[in-house]
Protein backbone atom coordinates (compact mmCIF):
# COMPACT_ATOMS: atom_id res chain seq x y z
CA UNK A 1 0.00 0.00 0.00
CA UNK A 2 1.24 3.47 -0.86
CA UNK A 3 1.63 6.60 1.22
CA UNK A 4 0.50 10.22 1.01
CA UNK A 5 2.91 13.14 1.23
CA UNK A 6 2.30 13.76 4.91
CA UNK A 7 2.73 10.07 5.73
CA UNK A 8 6.07 10.11 3.89
CA UNK A 9 7.17 13.14 5.92
CA UNK A 10 6.22 11.46 9.18
CA UNK A 11 7.98 8.21 8.20
CA UNK A 12 11.19 10.05 7.34
CA UNK A 13 11.04 12.04 10.56
CA UNK A 14 10.37 9.13 12.87
CA UNK A 15 12.34 6.45 11.05
CA UNK A 16 9.24 4.24 11.04
CA UNK A 17 8.90 2.15 7.89
CA UNK A 18 5.14 2.14 8.06
CA UNK A 19 2.59 4.62 9.40
CA UNK A 20 -1.16 4.62 9.32
CA UNK A 21 -3.48 7.57 9.54
CA UNK A 22 -5.05 7.73 12.97
CA UNK A 23 -2.08 6.29 14.80
CA UNK A 24 -0.26 8.42 17.32
CA UNK A 25 3.46 8.93 16.83
CA UNK A 26 6.13 11.04 18.45
CA UNK A 27 7.87 13.35 15.98
CA UNK A 28 11.00 15.46 16.23
CA UNK A 29 10.53 19.14 15.51
CA UNK A 30 12.85 20.45 12.79
CA UNK A 31 12.02 24.10 13.54
CA UNK A 32 9.93 25.92 16.11
CA UNK A 33 8.50 29.35 15.47
CA UNK A 34 7.41 31.67 18.26
CA UNK A 35 6.08 35.17 17.66
CA UNK A 36 6.11 38.28 19.82
CA UNK A 37 2.52 38.13 21.01
CA UNK A 38 2.88 34.77 22.79
CA UNK A 39 6.55 34.77 23.86
CA UNK A 40 5.81 35.97 27.44
CA UNK A 41 3.48 32.99 27.93
CA UNK A 42 5.93 30.53 26.34
CA UNK A 43 8.76 31.85 28.52
CA UNK A 44 6.66 31.61 31.68
CA UNK A 45 5.53 28.05 30.96
CA UNK A 46 9.08 27.00 30.00
CA UNK A 47 10.29 28.16 33.42
CA UNK A 48 7.35 26.53 35.21
CA UNK A 49 8.20 23.24 33.52
CA UNK A 50 11.64 23.46 35.05
CA UNK A 51 13.65 23.14 31.84
CA UNK A 52 17.24 24.33 32.12
CA UNK A 53 17.89 24.55 28.39
CA UNK A 54 16.27 24.49 24.98
CA UNK A 55 16.93 21.10 23.38
CA UNK A 56 18.51 22.86 20.40
CA UNK A 57 18.49 26.68 20.44
CA UNK A 58 19.22 26.79 16.69
CA UNK A 59 15.86 25.22 15.98
CA UNK A 60 13.95 28.08 17.55
CA UNK A 61 13.07 31.16 15.49
CA UNK A 62 11.63 34.16 17.29
CA UNK A 63 9.85 36.77 15.20
CA UNK A 64 8.43 40.13 16.17
CA UNK A 65 5.52 40.86 13.86
CA UNK A 66 2.21 41.39 15.66
CA UNK A 67 3.55 44.33 17.67
CA UNK A 68 5.86 45.99 15.13
CA UNK A 69 6.05 48.90 15.47
CA UNK A 70 4.46 49.08 18.90
CA UNK A 71 0.94 50.50 19.13
CA UNK A 72 0.61 50.60 22.93
CA UNK A 73 3.04 51.25 25.75
CA UNK A 74 2.50 47.76 27.16
CA UNK A 75 3.71 46.13 23.93
CA UNK A 76 7.35 46.70 24.84
CA UNK A 77 7.04 44.21 27.70
CA UNK A 78 6.87 41.43 25.10
CA UNK A 79 10.17 42.46 23.52
CA UNK A 80 11.90 42.73 26.89
CA UNK A 81 10.81 39.23 27.85
CA UNK A 82 11.81 37.94 24.40
CA UNK A 83 15.30 39.45 24.59
CA UNK A 84 15.88 38.05 28.08
CA UNK A 85 14.70 34.60 27.00
CA UNK A 86 16.96 34.57 23.93
CA UNK A 87 19.95 35.79 25.93
CA UNK A 88 19.43 33.23 28.68
CA UNK A 89 18.91 30.23 26.41
CA UNK A 90 21.17 31.14 23.50
CA UNK A 91 18.55 31.72 20.81
CA UNK A 92 20.21 33.42 17.84
CA UNK A 93 17.46 33.33 15.21
CA UNK A 94 15.57 36.49 16.04
CA UNK A 95 13.89 38.98 13.70
CA UNK A 96 12.92 42.29 15.22
CA UNK A 97 11.37 44.12 12.26
CA UNK A 98 11.82 42.02 9.12
CA UNK A 99 8.24 41.06 8.45
CA UNK A 100 5.52 38.51 9.13
CA UNK A 101 6.63 35.24 10.73
CA UNK A 102 5.25 32.90 8.07
CA UNK A 103 6.80 34.83 5.23
CA UNK A 104 10.18 34.92 6.99
CA UNK A 105 10.18 31.23 7.84
CA UNK A 106 9.94 30.32 4.15
CA UNK A 107 11.74 33.30 2.60
CA UNK A 108 14.59 33.06 5.11
CA UNK A 109 15.19 29.37 4.41
CA UNK A 110 14.36 28.23 7.95
CA UNK A 111 11.97 25.61 6.58
CA UNK A 112 12.87 22.94 4.03
CA UNK A 113 10.66 20.48 2.17
CA UNK A 114 9.96 17.41 4.31
CA UNK A 115 10.50 19.26 7.60
CA UNK A 116 8.13 19.08 10.53
CA UNK A 117 7.59 22.52 12.02
CA UNK A 118 5.42 23.84 14.82
CA UNK A 119 4.53 27.47 15.47
CA UNK A 120 2.50 29.42 18.01
CA UNK A 121 0.25 30.68 15.24
CA UNK A 122 -2.51 28.85 13.43
CA UNK A 123 -1.32 30.02 10.00
CA UNK A 124 1.87 28.00 10.44
CA UNK A 125 0.27 25.76 7.79
CA UNK A 126 1.78 28.18 5.23
CA UNK A 127 5.02 26.14 4.96
CA UNK A 128 3.05 23.34 3.32
CA UNK A 129 3.62 25.39 0.14
CA UNK A 130 7.15 23.96 -0.03
CA UNK A 131 6.14 20.49 1.14
CA UNK A 132 6.72 20.83 4.88
CA UNK A 133 4.34 19.48 7.52
CA UNK A 134 3.76 22.53 9.67
CA UNK A 135 0.99 23.38 12.06
CA UNK A 136 -0.02 25.65 14.93
CA UNK A 137 0.13 24.72 18.61
CA UNK A 138 -0.62 26.49 21.88
CA UNK A 139 1.99 28.21 24.03
CA UNK A 140 2.13 25.58 26.78
CA UNK A 141 2.77 22.90 24.21
CA UNK A 142 5.41 25.10 22.56
CA UNK A 143 7.19 25.43 25.89
CA UNK A 144 7.18 21.64 26.22
CA UNK A 145 8.58 21.06 22.70
CA UNK A 146 11.29 23.66 23.24
CA UNK A 147 12.42 21.61 26.22
CA UNK A 148 12.08 18.12 24.76
CA UNK A 149 12.28 18.54 20.98
CA UNK A 150 9.38 16.14 20.60
CA UNK A 151 5.64 16.24 20.19
CA UNK A 152 3.00 13.54 19.84
CA UNK A 153 0.79 13.86 16.82
CA UNK A 154 -2.00 11.90 15.31
CA UNK A 155 -1.08 11.01 11.72
CA UNK A 156 -3.84 12.75 9.77
CA UNK A 157 -5.92 11.35 6.95
CA UNK A 158 -5.44 13.24 3.71
CA UNK A 159 -8.00 14.87 1.46
CA UNK A 160 -6.58 15.21 -2.03
CA UNK A 161 -7.63 18.36 -3.86
CA UNK A 162 -6.98 18.05 -7.54
CA UNK A 163 -7.17 21.18 -9.69
CA UNK A 164 -6.57 20.89 -13.41
CA UNK A 165 -6.63 23.46 -16.17
CA UNK A 166 -5.86 27.14 -16.55
CA UNK A 167 -7.36 29.79 -14.28
CA UNK A 168 -9.38 32.43 -16.15
CA UNK A 169 -8.00 36.00 -16.21
CA UNK A 170 -8.54 37.78 -12.91
CA UNK A 171 -8.83 34.54 -10.94
CA UNK A 172 -6.01 33.83 -8.50
CA UNK A 173 -4.96 31.12 -6.05
CA UNK A 174 -6.89 33.07 -3.39
CA UNK A 175 -10.14 32.49 -5.27
CA UNK A 176 -9.23 28.81 -5.55
CA UNK A 177 -8.64 28.31 -1.82
CA UNK A 178 -11.70 30.37 -0.85
CA UNK A 179 -13.84 28.19 -3.12
CA UNK A 180 -12.36 25.03 -1.57
CA UNK A 181 -13.04 26.32 1.97
CA UNK A 182 -16.58 27.22 0.95
CA UNK A 183 -17.10 23.65 -0.29
CA UNK A 184 -15.38 21.90 2.64
CA UNK A 185 -16.84 24.35 5.21
CA UNK A 186 -14.94 25.66 8.25
CA UNK A 187 -14.60 22.23 9.85
CA UNK A 188 -14.56 20.03 6.73
CA UNK A 189 -10.90 19.14 7.07
CA UNK A 190 -10.56 19.12 10.86
CA UNK A 191 -7.76 16.78 11.93
CA UNK A 192 -6.95 16.13 8.27
CA UNK A 193 -4.29 17.19 5.81
CA UNK A 194 -5.03 18.71 2.43
CA UNK A 195 -2.78 17.68 -0.45
CA UNK A 196 -3.09 19.95 -3.47
CA UNK A 197 -2.31 18.54 -6.89
CA UNK A 198 -3.08 18.89 -10.59
CA UNK A 199 -1.53 20.89 -13.41
CA UNK A 200 -3.17 24.12 -12.24
CA UNK A 201 -1.23 24.11 -8.97
CA UNK A 202 1.89 22.86 -10.74
CA UNK A 203 1.79 26.07 -12.74
CA UNK A 204 1.43 28.23 -9.64
CA UNK A 205 4.34 30.17 -8.15
CA UNK A 206 5.57 29.33 -4.65
CA UNK A 207 3.94 32.59 -3.51
CA UNK A 208 0.54 31.56 -4.86
CA UNK A 209 0.91 28.17 -3.21
CA UNK A 210 1.70 29.90 0.10
CA UNK A 211 -1.65 31.72 -0.14
CA UNK A 212 -3.45 28.39 -0.35
CA UNK A 213 -1.42 26.53 2.30
CA UNK A 214 -1.86 29.52 4.61
CA UNK A 215 -5.63 29.20 4.52
CA UNK A 216 -5.85 25.40 4.93
CA UNK A 217 -6.53 26.04 8.63
CA UNK A 218 -9.70 27.92 7.69
CA UNK A 219 -11.19 24.55 6.70
CA UNK A 220 -9.88 23.18 10.00
CA UNK A 221 -6.96 21.34 8.37
CA UNK A 222 -3.87 20.40 10.29
CA UNK A 223 -1.76 20.99 7.24
CA UNK A 224 -2.11 22.01 3.58
CA UNK A 225 0.61 20.55 1.41
CA UNK A 226 1.99 20.85 -2.09
CA UNK A 227 4.15 18.09 -3.50
CA UNK A 228 7.68 19.48 -3.91
CA UNK A 229 8.58 19.93 -7.58
CA UNK A 230 11.23 21.70 -9.66
CA UNK A 231 9.93 25.10 -8.57
CA UNK A 232 10.23 24.06 -4.92
CA UNK A 233 13.73 22.73 -5.49
CA UNK A 234 14.78 25.96 -7.15
CA UNK A 235 13.16 28.16 -4.50
CA UNK A 236 14.76 26.21 -1.66
CA UNK A 237 18.05 25.70 -3.47
CA UNK A 238 17.86 21.93 -3.17
CA UNK A 239 18.63 19.23 -5.71
CA UNK A 240 15.41 17.72 -7.08
CA UNK A 241 16.90 14.27 -6.44
CA UNK A 242 16.78 14.95 -2.70
CA UNK A 243 13.05 15.59 -2.91
CA UNK A 244 12.11 12.37 -4.63
CA UNK A 245 11.29 10.61 -1.38
CA UNK A 246 8.49 13.16 -0.90
CA UNK A 247 6.51 12.13 -3.98
CA UNK A 248 3.23 10.52 -2.88
CA UNK A 249 2.65 6.98 -4.13
CA UNK A 250 0.14 6.46 -6.92
CA UNK A 251 -1.70 3.95 -4.71
CA UNK A 252 -1.70 6.23 -1.62
CA UNK A 253 -4.86 6.07 0.44
CA UNK A 254 -6.87 9.30 0.53
CA UNK A 255 -9.88 9.96 2.69
CA UNK A 256 -11.48 11.46 -0.42
CA UNK A 257 -10.54 13.30 -3.58
CA UNK A 258 -12.03 16.64 -4.64
CA UNK A 259 -11.73 17.58 -8.28
CA UNK A 260 -11.88 21.10 -9.68
CA UNK A 261 -11.63 22.42 -13.21
CA UNK A 262 -9.73 25.71 -13.12
CA UNK A 263 -11.78 27.11 -16.00
CA UNK A 264 -14.94 26.84 -13.85
CA UNK A 265 -13.58 29.02 -11.06
CA UNK A 266 -14.36 32.71 -10.71
CA UNK A 267 -13.53 35.62 -8.39
CA UNK A 268 -15.15 35.15 -4.98
CA UNK A 269 -15.35 36.81 -1.57
CA UNK A 270 -15.75 35.38 1.92
CA UNK A 271 -18.81 37.20 3.19
CA UNK A 272 -18.91 38.50 6.80
CA UNK A 273 -18.19 37.01 9.20
CA UNK A 274 -17.15 33.49 8.37
CA UNK A 275 -14.43 32.38 6.01
CA UNK A 276 -16.56 29.57 4.56
CA UNK A 277 -19.38 31.94 3.66
CA UNK A 278 -18.37 32.18 0.01
CA UNK A 279 -20.20 34.25 -2.59
CA UNK A 280 -19.13 35.14 -6.11
CA UNK A 281 -17.97 38.72 -6.61
CA UNK A 282 -20.82 39.10 -9.10
CA UNK A 283 -23.35 38.32 -6.36
CA UNK A 284 -22.05 41.06 -4.04
CA UNK A 285 -20.81 43.60 -6.58
CA UNK A 286 -21.95 47.11 -5.84
CA UNK A 287 -21.48 46.75 -2.06
CA UNK A 288 -20.01 50.07 -0.88
CA UNK A 289 -16.73 49.78 1.02
CA UNK A 290 -14.82 52.14 3.32
CA UNK A 291 -11.43 50.51 3.30
CA UNK A 292 -9.36 48.11 1.23
CA UNK A 293 -6.45 46.14 2.69
CA UNK A 294 -3.80 44.42 0.60
CA UNK A 295 -1.31 42.55 2.75
CA UNK A 296 -0.84 39.81 5.38
CA UNK A 297 0.81 36.38 5.34
CA UNK A 298 -1.92 35.35 2.90
CA UNK A 299 -1.50 37.99 0.18
CA UNK A 300 1.26 40.47 0.97
CA UNK A 301 3.88 39.07 -1.38
CA UNK A 302 5.56 40.70 -4.37
CA UNK A 303 3.21 39.15 -6.96
CA UNK A 304 0.23 40.44 -4.96
CA UNK A 305 1.56 43.99 -4.82
CA UNK A 306 2.59 43.75 -8.46
CA UNK A 307 -0.85 42.75 -9.70
CA UNK A 308 -2.42 45.54 -7.63
CA UNK A 309 0.02 48.06 -9.10
CA UNK A 310 -0.78 46.95 -12.65
CA UNK A 311 -4.46 47.67 -12.00
CA UNK A 312 -3.88 50.96 -10.18
CA UNK A 313 -1.15 52.37 -12.42
CA UNK A 314 -1.87 55.95 -13.43
CA UNK A 315 -5.24 55.94 -11.66
CA UNK A 316 -6.63 57.26 -8.37
CA UNK A 317 -8.52 55.28 -5.78
CA UNK A 318 -12.10 56.23 -4.93
CA UNK A 319 -12.37 59.54 -3.07
CA UNK A 320 -13.46 58.53 0.42
CA UNK A 321 -11.80 55.15 0.49
CA UNK A 322 -8.65 54.21 2.38
CA UNK A 323 -6.34 51.73 0.68
CA UNK A 324 -3.80 50.16 3.01
CA UNK A 325 -0.96 48.15 1.53
CA UNK A 326 1.36 46.15 3.77
CA UNK A 327 4.24 44.18 2.23
CA UNK A 328 4.67 40.87 4.06
CA UNK A 329 8.41 41.34 4.62
CA UNK A 330 11.23 43.84 4.42
CA UNK A 331 12.66 41.92 1.47
CA UNK A 332 9.37 42.21 -0.41
CA UNK A 333 9.18 45.90 0.51
CA UNK A 334 12.65 46.46 -0.95
CA UNK A 335 11.89 44.51 -4.12
CA UNK A 336 8.65 46.45 -4.56
CA UNK A 337 10.61 49.68 -4.17
CA UNK A 338 13.19 48.59 -6.75
CA UNK A 339 10.49 47.64 -9.23
CA UNK A 340 8.64 50.94 -8.81
CA UNK A 341 5.58 49.17 -7.43
CA UNK A 342 5.49 51.18 -4.22
CA UNK A 343 5.60 54.43 -6.21
CA UNK A 344 2.66 53.37 -8.39
CA UNK A 345 0.61 52.38 -5.34
CA UNK A 346 1.46 55.56 -3.44
CA UNK A 347 0.59 57.72 -6.42
CA UNK A 348 -2.75 55.98 -6.72
CA UNK A 349 -3.47 57.02 -3.13
CA UNK A 350 -2.43 53.97 -1.09
CA UNK A 351 -1.21 54.21 2.48
CA UNK A 352 1.86 51.98 2.60
CA UNK A 353 2.52 50.52 6.03
CA UNK A 354 5.49 48.64 7.49
CA UNK A 355 5.75 44.86 7.08
CA UNK A 356 3.96 43.09 9.93
CA UNK A 357 0.64 41.71 11.13
CA UNK A 358 -0.78 45.10 12.24
CA UNK A 359 -4.20 45.42 10.66
CA UNK A 360 -4.91 41.74 10.08
CA UNK A 361 -4.62 41.01 13.79
CA UNK A 362 -6.51 44.17 14.75
CA UNK A 363 -3.55 45.81 16.50
CA UNK A 364 -2.68 48.86 14.41
CA UNK A 365 -2.56 50.50 11.00
CA UNK A 366 -6.16 50.99 9.92
CA UNK A 367 -8.41 49.78 12.74
CA UNK A 368 -12.06 50.02 11.69
CA UNK A 369 -15.08 51.21 13.64
CA UNK A 370 -18.78 50.44 13.85
CA UNK A 371 -20.60 50.22 10.54
CA UNK A 372 -17.50 50.28 8.35
CA UNK A 373 -17.01 47.76 5.55
CA UNK A 374 -13.58 46.44 4.67
CA UNK A 375 -12.51 44.48 1.62
CA UNK A 376 -9.31 42.66 2.55
CA UNK A 377 -6.85 40.10 1.21
CA UNK A 378 -6.03 38.45 4.53
CA UNK A 379 -7.34 35.17 5.91
CA UNK A 380 -9.98 35.86 8.55
CA UNK A 381 -13.13 37.96 8.61
CA UNK A 382 -14.26 37.03 12.12
CA UNK A 383 -16.22 39.51 14.24
CA UNK A 384 -13.92 42.16 15.67
CA UNK A 385 -10.87 40.93 13.78
CA UNK A 386 -9.83 44.41 12.60
CA UNK A 387 -11.30 46.52 15.36
CA UNK A 388 -15.01 46.96 16.07
CA UNK A 389 -17.11 43.80 16.15
CA UNK A 390 -19.73 45.85 14.31
CA UNK A 391 -17.53 46.30 11.23
CA UNK A 392 -17.89 43.94 8.28
CA UNK A 393 -14.92 42.24 6.64
CA UNK A 394 -15.04 40.73 3.15
CA UNK A 395 -12.07 38.59 2.08
CA UNK A 396 -10.86 38.56 -1.51
CA UNK A 397 -7.88 38.35 -3.86
CA UNK A 398 -5.50 41.28 -4.51
CA UNK A 399 -7.07 41.62 -7.98
CA UNK A 400 -10.59 42.14 -6.62
CA UNK A 401 -9.17 44.41 -3.90
CA UNK A 402 -7.38 46.67 -6.38
CA UNK A 403 -10.24 46.88 -8.87
CA UNK A 404 -12.67 47.69 -6.06
CA UNK A 405 -10.36 50.34 -4.60
CA UNK A 406 -10.87 52.31 -7.81
CA UNK A 407 -14.66 52.20 -7.70
CA UNK A 408 -15.29 52.31 -3.93
CA UNK A 409 -17.53 49.27 -4.16
CA UNK A 410 -17.00 45.55 -4.57
CA UNK A 411 -16.31 45.14 -8.27
CA UNK A 412 -15.89 42.15 -10.55
CA UNK A 413 -12.51 42.38 -12.31
CA UNK B 1 -23.70 13.51 40.76
CA UNK B 2 -23.29 17.26 40.59
CA UNK B 3 -25.62 19.25 38.34
CA UNK B 4 -24.17 21.89 36.05
CA UNK B 5 -25.87 24.84 34.46
CA UNK B 6 -25.68 25.10 30.65
CA UNK B 7 -24.57 28.03 28.53
CA UNK B 8 -25.51 27.34 24.93
CA UNK B 9 -23.51 28.49 21.89
CA UNK B 10 -24.06 27.66 18.21
CA UNK B 11 -21.76 26.38 15.43
CA UNK B 12 -18.33 27.71 14.47
CA UNK B 13 -17.62 29.72 17.61
CA UNK B 14 -14.14 31.06 16.81
CA UNK B 15 -11.32 32.00 19.14
CA UNK B 16 -11.75 35.71 18.36
CA UNK B 17 -15.27 35.43 19.77
CA UNK B 18 -14.04 33.59 22.86
CA UNK B 19 -11.31 36.15 23.57
CA UNK B 20 -10.66 38.96 21.10
CA UNK B 21 -7.09 39.64 20.02
CA UNK B 22 -6.92 43.11 21.57
CA UNK B 23 -7.08 41.53 25.04
CA UNK B 24 -4.29 39.01 24.48
CA UNK B 25 -1.71 41.51 25.63
CA UNK B 26 -3.18 41.91 29.08
CA UNK B 27 -0.58 40.48 31.38
CA UNK B 28 -2.67 37.72 32.98
CA UNK B 29 -5.55 35.37 32.26
CA UNK B 30 -7.17 36.81 35.39
CA UNK B 31 -7.39 40.21 33.68
CA UNK B 32 -8.43 38.73 30.33
CA UNK B 33 -11.28 36.61 31.60
CA UNK B 34 -13.78 39.45 31.98
CA UNK B 35 -13.72 39.96 28.20
CA UNK B 36 -14.70 36.36 27.43
CA UNK B 37 -17.36 36.17 24.67
CA UNK B 38 -17.55 39.97 24.76
CA UNK B 39 -18.69 40.41 21.14
CA UNK B 40 -21.44 37.79 21.23
CA UNK B 41 -22.52 37.39 24.87
CA UNK B 42 -21.68 40.49 26.88
CA UNK B 43 -23.07 39.23 30.20
CA UNK B 44 -21.29 35.91 30.11
CA UNK B 45 -18.27 36.68 32.26
CA UNK B 46 -20.23 38.49 34.96
CA UNK B 47 -22.88 35.79 35.26
CA UNK B 48 -20.96 32.57 34.81
CA UNK B 49 -20.36 30.61 38.00
CA UNK B 50 -17.91 27.90 38.95
CA UNK B 51 -19.12 24.54 37.67
CA UNK B 52 -21.15 25.83 34.70
CA UNK B 53 -20.72 24.07 31.38
CA UNK B 54 -20.73 25.20 27.76
CA UNK B 55 -22.75 23.24 25.22
CA UNK B 56 -22.00 24.12 21.62
CA UNK B 57 -22.59 23.00 18.06
CA UNK B 58 -19.95 22.09 15.52
CA UNK B 59 -16.36 23.27 15.22
CA UNK B 60 -16.10 24.98 18.62
CA UNK B 61 -12.88 26.98 19.02
CA UNK B 62 -11.97 27.35 15.35
CA UNK B 63 -9.47 29.99 14.25
CA UNK B 64 -6.32 30.99 16.00
CA UNK B 65 -3.91 28.91 18.07
CA UNK B 66 -4.43 31.19 21.08
CA UNK B 67 -4.36 29.08 24.20
CA UNK B 68 -5.90 31.98 26.06
CA UNK B 69 -9.27 30.82 24.67
CA UNK B 70 -9.55 27.62 26.73
CA UNK B 71 -7.65 29.30 29.58
CA UNK B 72 -10.20 32.10 30.13
CA UNK B 73 -12.98 29.49 30.17
CA UNK B 74 -11.11 27.43 32.75
CA UNK B 75 -10.28 30.54 34.79
CA UNK B 76 -14.00 31.48 34.86
CA UNK B 77 -14.74 28.08 36.38
CA UNK B 78 -16.20 26.35 33.33
CA UNK B 79 -16.27 22.69 34.23
CA UNK B 80 -16.41 21.32 30.70
CA UNK B 81 -17.18 22.17 27.10
CA UNK B 82 -19.53 19.73 25.38
CA UNK B 83 -19.73 20.21 21.62
CA UNK B 84 -20.80 18.34 18.51
CA UNK B 85 -17.21 18.80 17.34
CA UNK B 86 -14.11 20.85 18.15
CA UNK B 87 -11.45 22.61 16.11
CA UNK B 88 -8.19 20.72 16.43
CA UNK B 89 -5.89 23.27 18.10
CA UNK B 90 -8.53 24.31 20.64
CA UNK B 91 -9.13 20.67 21.53
CA UNK B 92 -5.43 19.97 22.01
CA UNK B 93 -4.87 23.16 24.01
CA UNK B 94 -7.79 22.30 26.28
CA UNK B 95 -6.33 18.93 27.15
CA UNK B 96 -2.94 20.48 27.77
CA UNK B 97 -4.29 23.04 30.21
CA UNK B 98 -6.71 20.65 31.91
CA UNK B 99 -10.06 21.86 30.57
CA UNK B 100 -12.31 18.84 29.93
CA UNK B 101 -13.65 18.78 26.37
CA UNK B 102 -16.25 16.20 25.43
CA UNK B 103 -17.86 15.42 22.10
CA UNK B 104 -21.57 14.66 22.21
CA UNK B 105 -23.55 14.57 18.99
CA UNK B 106 -27.09 14.58 20.41
CA UNK B 107 -27.09 16.82 23.46
CA UNK B 108 -27.06 20.11 21.57
CA UNK B 109 -30.44 19.65 19.90
CA UNK B 110 -32.07 18.56 23.15
CA UNK B 111 -30.94 21.33 25.44
CA UNK B 112 -31.59 24.99 26.19
CA UNK B 113 -29.60 27.63 27.99
CA UNK B 114 -29.85 27.34 31.80
CA UNK B 115 -30.85 23.65 31.70
CA UNK B 116 -29.10 21.46 34.25
CA UNK B 117 -27.03 18.45 33.22
CA UNK B 118 -24.78 15.86 34.81
CA UNK B 119 -21.56 14.76 33.11
CA UNK B 120 -19.95 11.40 33.81
CA UNK B 121 -16.50 11.80 32.24
CA UNK B 122 -15.29 8.30 33.05
CA UNK B 123 -18.17 6.49 31.42
CA UNK B 124 -18.97 9.04 28.71
CA UNK B 125 -22.56 9.71 29.73
CA UNK B 126 -24.39 13.04 30.00
CA UNK B 127 -27.72 13.13 31.83
CA UNK B 128 -30.50 15.66 31.48
CA UNK B 129 -33.58 14.94 33.62
CA UNK B 130 -34.15 11.24 32.90
CA UNK B 131 -32.55 11.23 29.49
CA UNK B 132 -29.04 9.96 28.84
CA UNK B 133 -26.74 11.02 26.03
CA UNK B 134 -23.60 9.24 24.98
CA UNK B 135 -20.46 11.32 24.84
CA UNK B 136 -16.82 10.55 24.13
CA UNK B 137 -14.53 9.32 26.81
CA UNK B 138 -11.07 10.77 26.60
CA UNK B 139 -8.21 8.59 25.28
CA UNK B 140 -6.24 7.24 28.21
CA UNK B 141 -3.09 9.33 27.83
CA UNK B 142 -5.21 12.47 27.54
CA UNK B 143 -7.12 11.45 30.65
CA UNK B 144 -3.80 11.14 32.48
CA UNK B 145 -2.80 14.65 31.41
CA UNK B 146 -6.24 15.97 32.39
CA UNK B 147 -6.28 14.16 35.72
CA UNK B 148 -2.84 15.58 36.50
CA UNK B 149 -4.33 19.05 35.99
CA UNK B 150 -2.68 19.78 32.66
CA UNK B 151 0.54 19.26 30.74
CA UNK B 152 2.83 21.12 33.14
CA UNK B 153 1.64 19.19 36.15
CA UNK B 154 1.91 16.00 34.11
CA UNK B 155 5.52 16.74 33.06
CA UNK B 156 6.42 17.73 36.62
CA UNK B 157 4.95 14.53 37.98
CA UNK B 158 6.77 12.48 35.38
CA UNK B 159 10.04 14.17 36.34
CA UNK B 160 9.60 13.39 40.03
Amino acid sequence: MGYTLIEKIVMKNTGLDNVESGSIVIVNADKLMVHDIFIPFVAQKFEEMGFKKIYDPNKMVLIYDHLVPTAKVEDVRHFKIAEEFCEKYGVKNIHRSDGICHQLMVEGGYVKPGDIVFGTDSHTTTYGAIGAFSTGIGYTEMAAVLGTGELWIKVPQTIKVNIDGKLPNGVTSKDVILRIIGDLKADGATYKALEFSGNCVENMSISSRMTMANMAIEAGAKSGLFVPDKKTAEYCNIDMKDLEYLQPDSDAKYERVLNYKAEDLEPVVAYPSQVDNIKTVKEVSGTKIDQVFIGSCTNGRLEDLEVAAEILKGKKISKYLKLIVTPASRKIYNEALDKGIIKVLAEAGAIITHPGCGLCCGRSGGIVSEGEKVLATNNRNFLGRMGSSKAEIYLCSPVVAAVSALTGEITNP
Amino acid sequence: MEQSRVWKFNNDIDTDQIIASQYLLLSSIEEMKKYTFESIHKDFSSNVIEGDVIVAGENFGCGSSREQAPRVLKELGIKAVVAKSFARIFYRNSINIGLPVVICEDLYDNISENDLIEIDFTNGIIKKDNKEFKSTKLPEHMQIILNSGGLIEYLNRKAE
